[in-house]
């Protein structure tokens, strides 16, 4: 598909493995700035691995392996040289599982990719926590209690603490894998909200189970099925008027 | 069970329903065999603290009269004089397990890092195996290793040389500890770490293991209560001594040798000794037992992840 703006991120002919598995069979996607990108399709199609190649956390797993290019802002991140932990600092994450450092305060968790690379401005700290709660609609939730461990807070609350911890290191684009699986319909709703919001800053590339989810808050489509990239369209055009039969018959539900 | 289909046996098989059909019957065996199993439960579980209970009770009760300012400030007496304490093997004691813990908690703790946080490495295989031998060998031969290692080389007994055995027993607990700890984390953790952009080292440093520090201070609280216990590796190392301790490179009194060599003494005032340094021992151990519960108790749960 042709799309209007320059694709900020652009993944060209990724190939991922698992030992002799391959999960990723030749996906090329180009992800336009400021937008919500869905990624949606059977579990094991491997939408998430695909996810995680983007911020190059699937060579973390043993015996995994890689083939392709994935270019942000027109720089290859696999290039030879490329240090995974700098091209990290640009593509942030949040997990299907909210998972706040343990025994860290919620101002702790908020900043930690600050602190722990060196920032010890108090001042910036306190502004960056700020701004990255409000951009995550907690603030008003946790302004009275940021020195409270960040466990101490509920499901929902703890999910958009790790948005939070995300936005904080500013990065140009945030990757979410299933980021509402875990959470009841009310944080759901919260977390989806917030997606609207979030792209006014950042380019979001969310894996959901959810359909529904996808069709409310994306604006491209992309499905998967068995490694391969089926079709990726304008989420609207995709879900009312899919050009794949098995893009018909998985979002009217016939499998998966 | 009653059914609509009939009745279910203990046997699971399906009777049909008889006037009259009277569960009780079974009900009661069931209960019958329910308290006799708790009952035994509850058995097991007194055999095992009564030890507990039996010796604080004989050593408080023969140590108590024992007990004094002297018993901490004094040397022994000699025999046939009244009076005197065990104050040397006291001190000697404290800085034969400070100086075991400085040495052996962080090499013990370093190498449970790296056992947990490279698990899949073939040379962590290799180290826990290794790790697990040496949790296993007798102290008497770690006693005697560290005589040959270190007590011939240098032509003495030496509070080092006792040292240095007490922290080659402690390693292997504060090591298995602090992997045990560790592997409790979760990896989607080390991984939230790893996404934000944060090294390998940072992740596991200040992420993983700040998080499970109170769980780590607990397997090294308990390895040090362990080492301050022990008397069969000093036997050969730091030997013992009449006066107070005076460097390193000498022979060091230590509570549980010097409780050794006056329990079998015959002289009156030399058991009475005895008896009061292994109260004070099982009530030193006792109490950083019981206080380093109690602050981890306070702090919830640090070290614990949901």
């Amino acid at each position: 598909m042709k799309l209007t703006l320059e694709p900020i991120l652009s993944a060209k002919k990724v190939n991922a493995y698992f030992g002799a598995f391959q999960a990723i069979k030749d996906v090329s996607l180009d992800v336009a700035p400021h937008s919500v990108t869905a990624l949606i399709g059977p579990s094991g199609c491997g939408k998430s691995t695909f996810l995680r190649t983007l911020n190059r956390l699937h060579e973390e797993i043993p015996g995994a392996r890689f083939e392709g290019e994935v270019l942000l802002e027109g720089e290859d991140i696999y290039a030879r040289g490329m240090d995974p932990v700098q091209v990290r600092r640009k593509i942030g994450m949040v997990f299907q599982k909210p998972n706040p450092f343990p025994s860290l305060s919620i101002f702790e968790n908020v900043v930690v990719g600050l602190t722990l690379a060196g920032v010890r401005n108090r001042h910036l700290l306190e502004e960056t926590a700020e701004s990255a709660l409000k951009n995550a609609a907690l603030w008003d939730e946790v302004k009275d209690k940021l020195k409270a461990p960040g466990t101490s807070l509920s499901g929902g609350q703890q999910q958009r603490l790790c948005i939070a911890r995300a936005l904080a290191v500013k990065p140009p684009v945030i990757l979410m894998d299933e980021p509402t699986s875990a959470l009841d319909p009310i944080s759901t709703a919260r977390i989806e909200e917030l997606l609207g919001e979030m792209k006014k800053e950042v380019t979001v590339i969310i894996v959901t189970h959810n359909m529904q989810q996808a069709a409310r808050c994306s604006d491209h489509t992309a499905f998967f099925l068995l490694g391969e990239l089926v079709e990726h369209a304008r989420s609207p055009t995709l879900f009312s008027n899919p050009q794949d039969r098995r893009t018909e018959q998985y979002i009217t539900g016939r499998f998966g | 069970m009653k059914t609509e289909l009939g009745n279910l046996g203990n046997d699971g098989l399906l009777r049909p329903l008889k006037q009259g059909d009277n569960f009780s019957r079974l009900d009661f065996r069931r209960t019958v065999k329910n308290r006799v199993m708790l009952g035994l439960l509850g058995l097991a579980s007194l055999v095992a603290i009564l030890p507990l209970l039996f010796i604080l009770y004989y050593v408080i009760h023969r140590g108590i009269a024992g007990l004094s300012i002297r018993f901490f400030t004094q040397l022994p007496k000699p025999v046939g004089e009244t009076g005197g304490g065990l104050g040397n093997a006291v001190l000697g004691t404290l800085i034969l397990v400070g100086l075991g813990s400085i040495i052996g908690v962080p090499v013990g703790v370093a190498s449970g890092v790296y056992l947990a946080e490279y698990r899949r490495s073939k040379y962590a295989n290799v180290l826990r195996s290794a790790v697990e031998l040496l949790a296993g060998v007798p102290s008497i031969i770690l006693g005697i290793f560290a005589y040959a290692l270190i007590v011939v080389p240098m032509k003495g007994f030496s509070a080092l040389a006792g040292s240095i055995a007490l922290a080659v027993i402690l390693i292997p607990t504060v090591a298995k500890t602090t992997e045990e700890v560790l592997k409790l984390v979760p990896d989607h953790i080390r991984e939230a770490g790893l996404a934000l952009g944060l090294p390998r080292w940072k992740v596991i440093l200040r992420i993983v293991v700040y998080g499970s520090r109170s769980g780590i201070l607990t397997g090294v609280m308990l390895g040090v209560a362990r080492i301050s216990g022990e008397s069969a590796p000093l036997l050969f190392t730091a030997l013992n001594s009449q006066y107070w301790p005076h460097g390193l490179l000498n022979p060091i009194s230590s509570l549980p040798v010097q409780i050794y060599t006056y329990a079998i003494s015959p002289f009156d005032e030399w058991t009475q000794l005895a008896w009061t340094g292994s109260m004070v021992l099982v009530l030193f151990v006792l109490v950083a037992n019981l206080s380093m519960r109690a602050l981890i108790y306070q702090k919830g749960s640090g070290g614990k992840t949901k």
